[in-house]
C-alpha cells in the first residue's frame, strides 16, 4: 500500500510537569481520511498528547508538522485556526442559543457589522443536511438530547472555515471520549457521522475507553504507556488481547506470579443481593451477591463501570431498575442515607471532591458519618468522641497524630486513612472502597491492603475497586469483571485465577 | 523569643484583625470626642458612646448572627431587611388595634405573630434554596423585593405608631442600668453558640458549606439543615424587627431595616467567615457588627458630611478586607514580618512572615 503523506506528524514530543515527565519523545502521525485511536491506560499520556496537539499545553520538545509545515500553537484558538478542532466529552456549547447560532458562534456571517441571520441559518441548514443529519437549525440547542448536541458540536468544529462548500476547514478532528454518555443508537449515529467525515478526507483522532468501539470504527491505533510510544498498528492487525498487553506492558502469561491463597472458603451467608440493578448511561442491569466477610474485587478498565456499580450499591446515584436487599431487607436506595442506615459505607475515589471536607479538622472529618447518622440533636459526647478519634488515629497510624490538624493539609495517604476511619467508626457491614490506594505512597498502600484483609477476617464485607489487577487479585475472594459498562463475569479466586486470566476475560468480554 | 511566639499566636488568632480594627476605630473618635470612653449614670441608666454603639448595633448583631449560619452553608440571605419590616409591621398593627396597648398578653401575642411570620419567610427561603435548588441570592431576592410590599400592605402604606410601655422595653427600655436590647442580643448569641457548638449543628453546617457533595455522600440531610438555618436567620431578623420598631414605637414598612442585609453580610465577612461557606465564627460576626456600628457612629462624630458618608464607610471596609487577605498582608508586611515587634532579633523576624499566609488562610 502506497502510503499517502500524513496530514499531521508529531515527532519526539516531550512534555514535562514539575517532577513528572508526562511525554518522553512520543511520535504520532495521522493520515487524512482515517479514524485513528489513541490508546493507553489512565496516566499513559493520552490527554497530555491531545492537549499539546490542540495548543492547551506548550511543547517542551519535539516538532509538530501540519500539512508539511512546522507549526507551534500557543493557544487552542491558534490550533483551531490552523485546522485542528476538538470535541470534548462535555458539550461546550450554549444550550440557550439555536443550533445555527451555536454552529456559527464567533464567526457569524456579517455585512457592515450586522449579523446576516438568514444567511447564517441557510448555511447551517445546508451543512447539517450535507452531513446527513436531521436537525432543525432554528430550534434551541437545549431542545435536543445530549447526543444530538454532541453531533452539533462536531458539525460546529468541522464547519470552521468552510467557504467553497467542498471539503471542510478542519483537517484534524479530535474526539475526546465522545461516547461515554451515549446509548447504543446514539453511538451508531455518531459513528456514521465519523465515517462520513473520514470518507470526505478529515483525519479523526478518537479516544474512547470502550474497546469494542475502537474495533468497530477505527482504522489505526497508537498505543502509549507511561508517556512513551509503544507502537502504531492497523486495527485489523492487532487483536484485543494483544492491545491490552501493549497497554499494560506485560505479556499476559508473564503476569503469572505466585500469590498464596490463604482465602477461606467459608465466607458467611449472603449479605447484599442486587437484582437487575442498573442505570442508563451508568451501568447495564446486573445481579450481584456479596457474602458476609467476603472481599469482592472489581476488575475492568477505566470507564468500564466499576465506580458506577459501586455508586448504585450506595445510593449515590439513583438506579433506573432493579432492587437491593441487604441482610434480607429490601433497601430503597433513593439516597445515601438509606444505604448508610443499612450498614453500607462508601469511600469515593475522589477523596477531595466527594470525600473530605478540607476545611474541617481530622477529628471533625472522622466523626462526620457517625454524627450524620445520629442527627444534629445528639452530638457524640466529647469524651467518647475524643477516645474514638484517638483510637482510630492510632490504629490507622494517621500522621500527624493531631486531631486538630486540618485535613486539607494532610498527605494523600493520610487523607485516605481519615476517610477510612470515618466509615470504620460507623462499623459498617459492607465497606465499598473505590481506588483506596490511588495516589498514595507504597507504605500506606500496604497498610490499607492489610487492613482490608483483617476487616474481612472480622466478618466485614468489602467491595474493592482498584486499577491494579494484582491488588484486586491479592485481596479478593471473588472477582467481578466489568467491560463496557457491563458486569460480564464473576470469578471465584483460586490458584487458577491469574491476572492474565482476568485480562483475557476483560478482552473477550465473555458472559458467564 | 517567647514574646515573639506569643505575639505570633495572638496575630494568628482568627479574631485578631477584626478586634484590632474595632479598637483602632474606637480610638479615632477620641480626638474628636475626648470623653468618648466615659460612661455616666443618669436616672439609674448608663449613658455614653460605648453604650449607644451597643444599643444601636443590637439589631445588626442579631441579623448578622443569623446571616453567619446561612453563609456558612454556602448561601446568602438578602431578605432579612424585608423580614425586619414585615415583623415590625405585623406586630405594631396588632398592638395598635388593641384598646389597651399596655396589656402584657396582647403585646406577647403581637410579638408572637410577628415572629411566626418571620419564620414562615425563612421557611419559604429555605424551601426555595434547599428543595427547589434555586440559587440563594435569587431565592431570597424574592422576599427582599416583595417583602417591603407586603409590609406596606399590612400597614396600609402608613407609618403605624404604637404607644405601648411593655413593647417599648425591648428596643428602647433599660434593665439593670443597661439597655434591654443588650440582654436580648446576649441571649440570642448565647443560644446560637449553644445551638451550634453544644449540638452537632455547627459541625454539620460547616460540612455542608465546606463540601456539599461529600456531605451528601456521608449521609447528612443537608436539605433539612439548610431549611432550618434559613428559618433561624429569619427568626433573628424578626427579633431585630421587633427591636427596631420598638425603639421608634413605629412600624415603617418602607425604611425599617433598609439595607441591613448588606451591613450584616459585611459584618459576617469582617468577622472572618468565608462567603464560600464552611467554617464560621459567631464571635467574629459580633465583632464585625460592632465594627460596622462603630464606623457609622464615627462617621457622625468626626463630621463626615452625610452626603458622602457611604464613601467613607466603603473605604474603611476595603481596608478591613485587605487586612484580612493573606495575600495582601504577605505583600505589604511580607519582608518585615507582620508588624512585628521591633525588639526581636533580626534573623528571627522573616520566619513569622513566611508562614503567616498559610496560617491565616485557614481562619479566613
Amino acid at each position: 500500500m502506497a502510503e499517502p503523506q500524513p496530514v499531521l506528524e508529531m515527532t519526539g514530543i516531550v512534555k514535562e510537569f514539575p517532577g513528572v515527565r508526562a511525554l518522553s519523545g512520543v511520535d504520532f502521525r495521522l493520515f487524512p481520511g482515517e479514524i485513528h485511536a489513541l490508546m493507553g491506560e489512565n496516566g499513559a499520556g493520552k490527554s497530555t498528547l491531545i492537549k499539546v496537539l490542540t495548543g492547551v499545553y506548550s511543547l517542551d520538545g519535539g516538532t509538530i508538522t501540519l500539512d508539511g509545515e512546522s507549526v507551534r500553537f500557543g493557544s487552542p484558538l491558534q490550533a483551531q485556526q490552523a485546522g485542528i478542532s476538538t470535541v470534548y466529552q462535555e458539550v461546550n456549547l450554549c444550550p440557550n442559543l439555536s443550533v445555527a447560532e451555536n454552529i456559527f458562534i464567533g464567526r457569524e456571517p456579517t455585512r457592515a457589522g450586522r449579523i446576516q441571520w438568514k444567511r447564517m441559518r441557510k448555511e447551517a441548514a445546508e451543512l447539517v443536511d450535507r452531513l446527513g443529519l436531521d436537525i432543525d437549525v432554528a430550534a434551541p440547542l437545549s431542545s435536543y438530547p445530549l447526543a444530538v448536541q454532541q453531533l452539533v458540536a462536531i458539525v460546529r468544529s468541522v464547519g470552521t472555515g468552510d467557504r467553497d462548500g467542498a471539503g471542510f476547514g478542519t483537517k484534524v478532528l479530535v474526539l475526546d471520549e465522545p461516547t461515554s454518555s451515549l446509548d447504543r443508537d446514539e453511538v451508531l449515529e455518531l459513528f456514521r457521522l465519523m465515517r462520513q467525515l473520514r470518507d470526505e478526507g478529515v483525519a479523526i483522532l478518537f479516544v474512547s475507553h470502550f474497546l469494542d468501539q475502537i474495533y468497530e470504527v477505527c482504522d489505526r491505533m497508537t498505543v502509549l504507556r507511561n508517556g512513551t510510544l509503544v507502537g502504531e498498528h492497523l486495527v485489523r492487525d492487532l487483536d484485543q488481547v494483544g492491545l491490552i498487553e501493549l497497554m499494560i506492558g506485560k505479556a499476559l502469561d508473564q503476569l503469572e506470579e505466585l500469590h498464596e491463597h490463604q482465602m477461606r472458603s467459608d465466607v458467611g451467608e449472603t449479605l447484599v443481593k442486587a437484582e437487575g440493578l442498573g442505570r442508563t448511561g451508568g451501568i447495564a442491569p446486573f445481579d450481584l451477591e456479596i457474602n458476609k466477610g467476603e472481599v469482592l474485587g472489581l476488575a475492568g478498565l477505566l470507564g468500564s463501570g466499576r465506580t458506577e456499580l459501586a455508586r448504585l450499591l450506595f445510593g449515590a446515584d439513583q438506579p433506573d431498575s432493579g432492587k437491593v436487599t441487604i441482610g434480607g431487607k429490601q433497601v430503597s436506595m433513593s439516597a445515601p442515607n438509606d444505604a448508610i442506615a443499612a450498614g453500607v459505607a462508601f469511600c469515593s475515589e475522589n477523596r477531595k471532591s466527594e470525600g473530605l471536607v478540607p476545611d474541617l479538622t481530622v477529628r471533625e472529618n472522622i466523626i462526620l458519618a457517625l454524627q450524620a447518622a445520629r442527627g444534629w440533636t445528639r452530638p457524640i459526647p466529647a469524651s467518647q468522641r475524643d477516645e474514638l478519634v484517638a483510637a482510630y488515629i492510632k490504629a490507622l497510624d494517621i500522621r500527624p497524630a493531631d486531631p486538630e490538624a486540618r485535613v486539607g493539609r494532610l498527605s494523600g495517604g493520610n487523607q485516605q486513612k481519615v476517610l477510612l476511619a470515618r466509615w470504620l467508626i460507623t462499623q459498617p457491614k459492607l465497606l465499598i472502597l473505590d481506588e483506596p490506594t490511588r495516589g498514595i505512597d507504597i507504605g500506606a498502600k500496604t497498610e490499607i491492603q492489610k487492613l482490608v484483609v483483617s476487616l474481612s477476617e472480622d466478618g466485614m464485607s468489602v467491595l474493592y475497586i482498584a486499577a491494579e489487577l494484582e491488588e484486586v487479585l491479592r485481596l479478593s475472594h471473588t472477582i467481578g469483571v466489568l467491560r463496557d459498562r457491563r458486569l460480564v463475569a464473576r470469578l471465584t479466586n483460586g490458584p487458577e485465577i491469574t491476572t492474565s486470566k482476568i485480562l483475557e476475560t476483560i478482552a473477550s468480554g465473555e458472559h458467564q | 523569643m517567647t514574646t515573639i511566639s506569643r505575639w505570633r499566636a495572638l496575630t494568628h488568632h482568627h479574631l485578631f484583625w477584626p478586634v484590632a480594627v474595632l479598637i483602632a476605630l474606637l480610638l479615632v473618635n477620641v480626638p474628636f470626642t475626648p470623653d468618648f470612653f466615659s460612661i455616666n449614670m443618669t436616672d439609674g441608666h448608663l449613658y455614653g458612646s460605648l453604650v449607644s454603639i451597643v444599643l444601636f448595633g443590637s439589631p445588626l448583631i442579631l441579623v448578622a448572627v443569623g446571616m453567619t449560619l446561612v453563609i456558612a452553608t454556602g448561601g446568602i440571605d438578602l431578605s432579612v431587611g424585608a423580614v425586619v419590616a414585615i415583623t415590625g409591621a405585623l406586630t405594631c398593627s396588632y398592638i395598635s388595634d388593641q384598646a389597651d396597648q399596655n396589656t402584657l398578653s396582647a403585646v406577647f401575642l403581637a410579638m408572637g405573630i410577628g415572629l411566626v411570620a418571620a419564620v414562615v419567610c425563612g421557611l419559604w427561603n429555605g424551601f426555595l434554596v434547599a428543595r427547589m435548588g434555586i440559587q440563594p441570592i435569587i431565592a431570597t431576592l424574592i422576599i427582599m423585593v416583595a417583602g417591603r410590599g407586603v409590609a406596606q400592605l399590612i400597614t396600609d402604606g402608613q407609618i403605624i405608631t404604637v404607644n405601648s410601655e411593655p413593647y417599648k422595653l425591648i428596643g428602647g427600655g433599660y434593665w439593670l442600668t443597661l439597655p434591654f436590647s443588650v440582654f436580648v442580643v446576649a441571649a440570642v448569641v448565647a443560644v446560637t453558640v449553644a445551638l451550634t457548638r453544644r449540638t452537632a449543628l455547627g459541625l454539620l453546617v460547616e460540612s455542608v458549606g465546606g463540601n456539599a457533595e461529600a456531605s451528601r455522600l456521608v449521609g447528612i440531610r443537608s436539605t433539612r439543615i439548610k431549611i432550618m438555618v434559613y428559618m433561624f436567620c429569619a427568626l433573628c431578623a424578626g427579633i431585630a424587627g421587633l427591636m427596631i420598631s420598638s425603639n421608634t414605637s413605629a412600624a415603617d414598612g418602607n425604611n425599617a431595616g433598609l439595607w441591613i442585609e448588606l451591613d450584616a453580610i459585611l459584618a459576617v465577612v469582617i468577622g472572618g467567615t468565608s462567603l464560600l461557606g464552611g467554617r464560621f465564627s459567631i464571635g467574629g460576626t459580633v465583632v464585625g457588627a460592632l465594627v460596622i456600628q462603630t464606623l457609622t457612629t464615627t462617621i457622625y462624630t468626626i463630621g463626615v458630611p452625610t452626603q458622602t458618608n457611604l464613601v467613607f464607610k466603603a473605604a474603611v471596609v476595603i481596608v478591613v478586607c485587605l487586612l484580612q487577605s493573606p495575600k495582601f498582608r504577605a505583600k505589604v508586611f511580607g519582608a518585615k514580618g507582620p508588624q512585628g515587634p521591633r525588639q526581636g532579633a533580626a534573623p528571627v523576624e522573616p520566619a513569622p512572615a513566611a508562614d503567616a499566609a498559610p496560617k491565616m488562610e485557614v481562619s479566613r
